[in-house]
């Protein structure tokens, strides 16, 4: 089965931008790694390679949108912020969106550095902002977790989304005269249906994950352990 | 989901383009990508003369064109953003076909589709003469940091947990007397979504583990790795390709 899944393609951004933005991410990555391997230990690390599958595979979830030939799909990035961090997890969403562009020509290779800035920065940093407010705002019921997870998760998608018309405002290819506005109402619409789905799928995991292992949830570290009433593993797993 | 497999694009054969380390098709990829993206657009010549070397590339590496545009679909979206670029661009407008089109949005149209489509293409390539692993071996050798290739080959070894995991779980369900079908399948697939995850994660913790007490530190062991780095050698004959590009990108430049 052939699976249609989109990012930004070459030609779409002009030269320039993509640069200064390849450059941007590269040092923010950098940054990343550099954080990223003090927080890879044994628990993390195959952790931080399933969430990077688990990202990879719902990413192939597409949602054409035929009113601008616009296409959106889940990010991943609030699920990645949720279960193994901000740093480790703009290096999953990374490594998925290096890979898809390497193997499946999805999302041109000149354009990485704009992709990995919108899904893997943006979307992975704006979900770990609103992770740690709501975790301190909400009760710390598995409810809480559900919302939290959420409410980042949608808002996520739709930042991402938004850094798209940004960089196409600095370096579109095409001038779109008034229609900036049009293009920026129609991708936080559209990102907006997408971060519905995305807030669903990400509640529900990171809810069965704290259920079963809170331990792994690693956003839950170093906060005073959730009154989650522990239930036997899923399916007699072990 | 196709994608689950890990070489799924990969085309087996023993062509001189699939006996090229990985690190040196990377290079020569991503450089060309960069030449062609750097081209004017108006330089319409050049597109031309790249798709030409693309031709090339693919007849060494034995892939036919027919699996090569089939594949080439996944551009379609966008395809579709550039089709709706002359109807919403700015500026002087042009009769085309009884259509008043805005001409730099034509120009932009056509832009996204010539930069696009090459991009895919030199990317397929790439998939269909090298396997995952390969790729991961050439990234290692690139100098990639090491925490990005561990995420990467977990990654891949994942996948394939995680869509067996889901595999076994459809099967238990139809066993407990689910029937599903189609569209129908997705809400017991959607129910279990987080199950699906504990389960491929607790598998894959023992993968992992077991990874462990053998000895794995980190990074692949050598043998993995299979045949030496790339010699000068292979890295002249790879750079022919980004080396064309270049100058066709650079002439481009020049005349327009």
């Amino acid at each position: 089965m052939e699976t249609l899944a989109m990012h930004i393609s070459n030609g779409i951004i002009d030269g320039p931008v993509a640069a200064v933005f390849a450059a941007l991410a590269l040092a923010a990555l950098t940054g990343c790694v550099l954080r990223g391997r003090r927080d890879l230990d044994d628990r993390l690390a195959p952790m931080a390679g399933l969430v990077a599958a688990f990202i990879f595979a719902v990413q192939m979830l597409n949602f054409p949108i035929f009113t601008a030939g616009v296409s959106g799909h889940l990010l991943g990035g609030a699920l990645a912020a949720m279960l193994v961090g901000p740093w480790v997890g703009a290096l999953c969403v990374s490594v998925v969106l290096v890979v898809q562009a390497l193997v499946f020509g999805d999302g041109g290779v000149a354009m990485l550095g704009l992709n990995i800035t919108n899904m893997a920065l943006l979307g992975t940093a704006a979900a770990y902002v609103l992770i740690a407010v709501l975790l301190r705002v909400l009760p710390r019921t598995p409810a809480g977790l559900a919302v939290t997870g959420f409410v980042a998760a949608m808002l996520s998608v739709v930042v991402a989304s938004q850094g798209f018309v940004l960089q196409y405002w600095l370096g579109g290819t095409t001038d779109l005269g008034g229609n900036l506005a049009g293009l920026a109402g129609t991708m936080a619409g559209v990102h907006l249906l997408i971060g519905i789905g995305e807030g669903l799928i990400t509640a529900t995991t990171v809810v069965t994950v704290a259920k079963v292992r809170p331990d792994l949830v690693y956003a839950l570290r170093g906060l005073r352990p959730a009154t989650v009433p522990t239930v036997p593993a899923v399916g007699g797993v072990r | 989901m196709g994608a689950g497999h890990g070489h799924v694009l990969y085309r087996e054969s023993d062509s001189p383009v699939h006996r090229l380390p990985p690190e040196v098709k990377i290079v020569a990829m991503v450089v060309f990508t960069v030449a062609v993206v750097a081209t004017p657009r108006a330089a319409f010549w050049a597109f031309g003369a790249y798709a030409l070397l693309v031709a090339a590339v693919a007849a060494l590496a034995r892939v036919g064109p027919r699996w090569l545009l089939s594949r080439a679909l996944i551009e379609l979206p966008f395809v579709l953003f550039a089709v709706a670029l002359p109807f919403l661009g700015a500026g002087e407008r042009v009769d085309v076909l009884g259509l008043r089109l805005s001409e730099d949005g034509l120009h932009g149209a056509w832009n996204i589709v010539a930069k696009g489509t090459l991009g895919v293409l030199a990317s397929l390539l790439l998939a269909a003469t090298t396997t995952t692993r390969d790729l991961i071996v050439g990234l290692d050798r690139l100098h990639c940091p090491q925490v990005l290739t561990q995420i990467a080959t977990f990654m891949l070894r994942y996948l394939d947990v995680l869509v067996g995991e889901a595999r076994r779980m459809r099967v238990a369900r139809i066993s407990r007397g689910d029937d599903p079908r189609f569209l129908w399948q997705l809400r017991g697939f959607a129910a279990g979504i987080g199950a699906l995850f504990l389960r491929a994660f607790e598998r894959g913790e023992r993968v992992y583990l077991a990874m462990l007490s053998r000895g794995y530190s980190g990074r692949m062991p050598e043998v993995w790795q299979g045949d030496g780095a790339a010699t000068a050698g292979q890295w002249l004959v790879a750079a022919t390709v980004p080396v064309v590009a270049a100058s066709i990108a650079a002439t481009a430049v020049v005349l327009t």
